[in-house]
């Protein structure tokens, strides 16, 4: 199954009001292509899944700073002053997560498990409104699955089939969003055949990919 | 001439005695990031960085854009260090395989609590990964000024501020003293040369006890 696409046959695939999760840390594997595709067709209401907010022009940050989300689930948002200004004057909501939990949230929503228990922010407010369950003396939160309509992936090579390998720190969550999202699209920089890739190296298989696109030029490196 | 430190220095220099060779070890972002460049002779560490590595070096000349350290810095990585995802990168870290966390503070008091994460109304950062590095790390070092730059205490009663964790600190390292967190409470190790007790004291809202083998601070340099 030839899973490559262009970016034209994905445009009608992104709707107002949408869960979107996107990888990348701080924009180090963010798919700038595909981010590129929600601000230009000007979506809108989103709910942003992603591990910060970047910084207003990199990243998931322009979708921030163009008031297209309504709401982000982050760990960090400090590096872009636009999520906390619209966040103190209520235009957008921010539910700040610790980063350990906000990864295991997702695994837990493509996994198939109910939730997962942490010891992280225990005696903080991040345990506000949560179960606590105790275990062999010691507490844990009760932490929820997370999962979204679209995981958005930024990779750096693909096969045909939708096999992902990542390169360097570009990993970060992009693996885990793979499991979580009903539409996975993944943005690469180069495409091989099926068979190219030892299905030892493979870090996200093909199976849980349903569109690829190659790296679109924009902000391109050679590597 | 001998090379004048600056405060975040010999802040780091004292941070750089506790490791041990063959630690692993993740540095905050600021001030504990010097740590590195002060560490002794014969001491050698593998740094964690959360967001999926470990192995962290300094930048080679062709900078990769695909590698960075957990503040988006261009980075490099040593023969032997090893990339992962983000699970694999906070399991590592709750899971007690990080042995040292050196982290900045706004607040820390007498039962080991630290506020290191949000101002209220103010400043939101948001806690990162920092909340999960203090229930997992085997040691928690914070590492910052004595006051603040209004010259507020920092070493408080109890935090005001909201909390990163609850009772987790080891150690509090600033250019003043070096201060342990015990059951009994905080308990003064070590001072700067040229420092008073009675001036750490003023300086500390915290009840601070004085150890029996109080000492002049050691740095690994200066």
């Amino acid at each position: 199954m030839n899973k490559i696409v262009e970016y034209e046959e994905i445009v009608a695939l992104f709707n107002d009001g949408m869960t979107v999760m996107v990888g990348g840390f701080l924009g180090v594997g963010t798919p700038a292509s595909l981010v590129r595709i929600l601000v230009n067709n000007e979506v809108k209401n989103l709910t942003l899944i992603a591990n910060d907010t970047a910084f207003p022009n990199a990243g998931v940050g322009p979708l921030i700073v163009l008031k297209q989300v309504k709401k982000v689930i982050t760990s960090h948002i400090g590096t872009n002053p636009e999520t906390a200004r619209q966040m103190l004057i209520g235009e957008m909501k921010v539910e700040l997560v610790p980063q350990g939990t906000l990864a295991e949230k997702i695994r837990a929503g493509g996994s198939g498990l109910g939730g997962i228990l942490t010891p992280t922010g225990i005696g903080t407010i991040v345990e506000d409104g949560k179960q606590k369950i105790t275990i062999d003396g010691k507490e844990y939160l009760l932490e929820l699955p997370l999962r979204a309509d679209v995981a958005l992936l930024k990779a750096y090579k693909a096969d045909r089939a939708g096999n992902l390998i990542y390169r360097r720190s570009a990993r970060n969550f992009n693996p885990i969003m793979a499991l979580a999202a009903d539409l996975v699209i993944a943005e690469v920089q180069e495409i091989v055949e099926v068979g190219q890739l030892d299905p030892d190296e493979i870090m996200t298989p093909g199976i849980l990919v349903d569109k690829v696109v190659c790296y679109g030029g924009i902000d391109d490196e050679n590597i | 001439m001998m090379k004048t430190y600056s405060v975040k220095e010999r802040i780091a220099c004292r941070v750089a005695m506790e490791m041990h060779d063959g630690d692993v070890v993740n540095l905050g972002i600021g001030l504990p990031t010097l740590v590195s460049n002060y560490l002794p002779q014969n001491i050698n560490i593998t740094l964690h960085s959360e967001n999926g590595f470990v192995g962290l070096a300094p930048v080679s000349e062709v900078i990769d854009p695909d590698l960075v350290n957990a503040g988006a810095q261009p980075a490099g990585i040593f023969p032997g260090g090893a990339i992962f995802d983000s699970l694999m990168s906070f399991a590592l870290v709750r899971g007690g395989h990080v042995d040292v966390t050196v982290l900045g503070g706004l607040q820390v008091d007498e039962q080991g609590n630290l506020a290191n994460w949000m101002v209220p109304g103010k400043m939101i950062p948001g806690m990162g990964g920092a909340m999960d590095l203090v229930v997992g790390a085997k040691k928690v070092i914070v590492a910052m000024e004595h006051n603040a730059k209004d010259g507020s205490e920092k070493i408080l009663k109890e935090c005001s501020l909201p909390l990163t964790g609850k009772g987790v600190v080891s150690m509090i390292v600033t250019e003043l003293a070096v201060i342990r967190v015990t059951p009994d409470g905080l308990v003064l190790e070590e001072i700067a040369p040229n420092i008073t007790l009675e001036e750490v004291l003023a300086k500390t809202e915290a009840k601070l006890k004085v150890s029996d083998t109080l000492t002049v601070m050691k740095y690994s340099e200066l």
